[in-house]
Formats: structure tokens, sequence, C-alpha cells
């Protein structure tokens, strides 16, 4: 239990991936990890055990869609471009069809893939995050996979070439 | 035995992809992609897709680390314990970020006695809910004051407070917010708990000040740069008893040469 803050410290790194791959903007992902982290301090006393890094997902997954509910209600001064530094892209040019091909799925679909593309996260804690069923991720992860499939058939396929 | 031949569902091949299939259905996935071409070239998009992601954010983990992103910054809490807790339901009823609200309402700085307080009140809550392991290292272990002391870098001894009949349980030793800290642990007979926090403090010399933080409260200065944190019931009248104790047990070490100083800064 001493490990409290060690432990969200050490899933920072991860944080920030994912929440960049959520939101498409660096600065809004950043803010999400700075009130998640700020979120799971508070609730240090809380917290009686338990998976920490799966927590900080479920805490950070929630705040986005908190944020996305709150847009849908006001206006927004947040730039839709991409504020990374190009040297922080992939090295194919195919990080932007990648960008767009995962901004064509459903907000459930993304974080399922997501979750388990790019955080490696097993079934089983991605249906604790999401707060579903197994099977429910499974339908999801097939869901996603099919979209971003058709989406790229119709886009160039750059995908083929990225290894 | 694994029948190759089996029948592989979707499911499997997902699994499979995402390293989520049990070691002995990995043949038989194999033999299937092995005899189903378009199931094989369903894997290596599924595959070819994942490393896409992978590469355009897996960067992102290898980033520097802005200096936002303190741990010991980031646990101050910026307003006050009720006004956080009443944003945070506001913001759970209206469907806004916490965080936003709490942003907006900037309250001017606490000072560290408070953030070290404000922790060790953190330490007490987490810990005195303990059942089994209140503490990391027992009384009756030797080395549990000299080892805290160390750590902390000062020469502390837990406070004797068999007058209000509360029984040393151990300590553990805490991240502290300028450095390690110390928390003893005491158990009264009706199981009630008292936590007494250490660490080091940059400031010399403060006077006793009451703090509460819910249903439990603390009683806290510092003294020679060392901050301590007295923390139970939120009982003002006995917490402020079982303070001055300590803090003359401190101040004024029972009995010199029969005992070590309670808690004396190293070097002075």
């Amino acid at each position: 239990m001493s490990g409290f803050r060690p432990s969200i410290e050490a899933a920072i790194p991860s944080l920030r991936r994912y929440a960049r791959a959520l939101t498409h903007n660096a600065e809004l992902a950043d803010d999400l990890v700075q009130d998640t982290l700020v979120r799971a301090l508070r609730s240090e006393h809380l917290f009686h055990g338990g998976e920490i890094r799966s927590w900080l997902y479920t805490i950070l997954t929630n705040l986005n869609r908190n944020r996305l509910r709150s847009l849908a209600r006001r206006p927004t001064h947040t730039s839709i471009e991409d504020n990374d530094a190009p040297g922080t892209m992939g090295p194919e040019a195919g990080g932007r069809d990648i960008e767009r091909a995962l901004a064509s799925l459903a907000e459930d679909q993304r974080i399922t893939l997501l979750l388990v593309v790019l955080e490696g996260m097993s079934y089983r804690e991605v249906a604790e995050i999401q707060g579903v069923p197994i099977g429910t991720v499974m339908s999801r992860l097939a869901r996603a996979r099919m979209q971003i499939k058709s989406f790229l058939d119709g886009a160039r396929p750059t995908l083929r070439r990225v290894k | 035995m694994t029948d190759h031949n089996s029948p592989v569902t979707v499911d499997e091949l997902h699994a499979y992809v995402d390293g989520m299939l049990p070691d002995d259905r990995q043949a038989a996935v194999e033999a299937w992609l092995a005899a189903h071409p378009d199931d094989a070239a369903q894997v290596a998009a599924w595959r070819a897709l994942a490393a896409a992601v992978r590469n355009r954010y897996g960067a992102v983990a290898e980033e520097p680390m802005p200096a936002r992103f303190d741990i010991s910054k980031l646990a101050r809490p910026r307003t006050p314990w009720r006004m956080i807790a009443a944003a945070a339901l506001l913001a759970a009823t209206a469907g806004i970020v916490a965080g936003w609200v709490g942003r907006a309402a900037t309250a001017p700085a606490p000072t560290a006695l408070e953030i070290m307080t404000t922790e060790a009140l953190g330490a007490h809550k987490l810990y005195v809910a303990e059942v089994r392991h209140p503490v990391e290292v027992r009384a009756a272990e030797q080395h549990l004051v000299p080892w805290l002391s160390k750590r902390v870098g000062a020469e502390l001894r837990a406070p004797d407070l068999k007058e209000y009949s509360l029984k040393l349980l151990g300590g553990r030793l805490l991240p502290g917010p300028i450095g390690p800290a110390a928390l003893f642990m005491y158990e009264g007979p009706s199981g009630e708990r008292y936590t007494f926090y250490c660490s080091r403090s940059k400031k010399a010399r403060t006077a006793l000040r009451y703090q509460s933080g819910g249903d439990v409260a603390a009683m806290h200065w510092v003294e020679s740069e060392i901050g301590y944190v007295v923390s139970g019931p939120d009982d003002r009248e006995q917490l402020a008893k079982i303070a001055r104790t300590v803090y003359e047990q401190i101040e004024n070490p029972p009995r010199r040469g029969a005992a070590v100083p309670l808690i004396s800064r190293k070097g002075s």
C-alpha cells in the first residue's frame, strides 16, 4: 500500500500516450492527465487496494467523457489542429491516416481499441475500465477493426506500408 | 492434444493478435491461419493497424516529463477540503470536469505545514482503516525507530502515550512533502487509533495548530525544522491534550540520561 504515489508516478507516461491518442491534441491530453492525477491524489484516502493503473485509466476515460459531454453544450476554443511537433510523428506519413481512421470510430470503440492495442491492456482490464462485460469489449474491438478497415479501404491504403 | 483442424473463432483471432490467446490454442490458431489465407490476411491487417497506432503514439510516453506532473505539487490541495468535495459533487452531477472547477477557484497556495498536515491526515485516514496491516514494522521490532530515524534524517522516538491508554502498534515510512516521513500508529482499548507523523520541514518553528479534516483532525507544529502532526478522531479537546503530551515529551525528554531525547535534530 505504501507504493500509492510511486505507482501513480510510474503510470504518467502511458497515461499521456493514451490521452494523446484519445484527444489528438497534446495540450488537451496533458490537461486530462493532470486532472486525472489531481483526482487520484485527492482520493488517496479512499483507495484501499486494487490495480492503481487501471483505476487511473478509468478516471481519465471518464473525465474525457465528461469533457465531450460539456463540449456538446458550449462553444469550444480548442484548436482542432494537431499541435504535436512534427518530430514526434511516426516515421511514416501513415500517422495522419491512422489519426483520421481512429477519429472515424465511435468513442467507446476508440477507447477499447486504444486500451488493447496501444496500452496493452487485457480484455478483462478494459472491461473494468469501461464498466462493461468482456463480451462487449470483444464486440467493440471487432467493430472498431472492421470500421477502420472499411475507412482505410475507402482512403489511400497507406496503412499497409506501415510496418 | 490440440486438434489443429478444430474451428477457430473470430474472437480467437482477435485474441491471437492481442496476445490474449491461451497457450493451448496457439498452435491451433497458427495451423488455422496457415490453411485459411483470408483469415491470415485479416490477422496481418490487424497487426499492421496495431503497429500503426503504436508507431503514431508510442513515442509520447518517451517525451520528457513536464514539470506540471510533479506529484508532490499536484497533491497540494488548492482549495479547502470541503470546497473541493463540493466542487467534485457539483461536477459529478453537472457532468463537468471537477479539475476545471478546482482550477477556476484559485485560492492562495497552502503553506508547507498545511501540505504536510494534509498528507499526514491522508496517511492517517488510509492506514487507520487497515485491519490486518496497519503498520509496516511492528512496535516489537527493535529496528523500528532507528530505521525511521535514519530515513527521515532525524533522531526520532515514539512518544509514550500510556496515560491515554494508547499502545504503540508500530510505524511505517511514507513519502513526505520534502522528504521521507515517519508515521507511528497508536491504538486505544476500544480500537480508536491515533497517528504521529514526523518529517523534515523548511520552517524552523511554528505554534501548535489545529486542523480538521472531516471526522478526523490533526494538531500540528514545527520544532527545530521537524514537522509533527498528531492525528486522531475529531475530538479537539482530547487531541489537544495528546498533542501537548507529545510536544512536552519532545521538548523535555522524560529523564536525562535514562532516556535519549525523544526527538532531537541530528547534529544539533
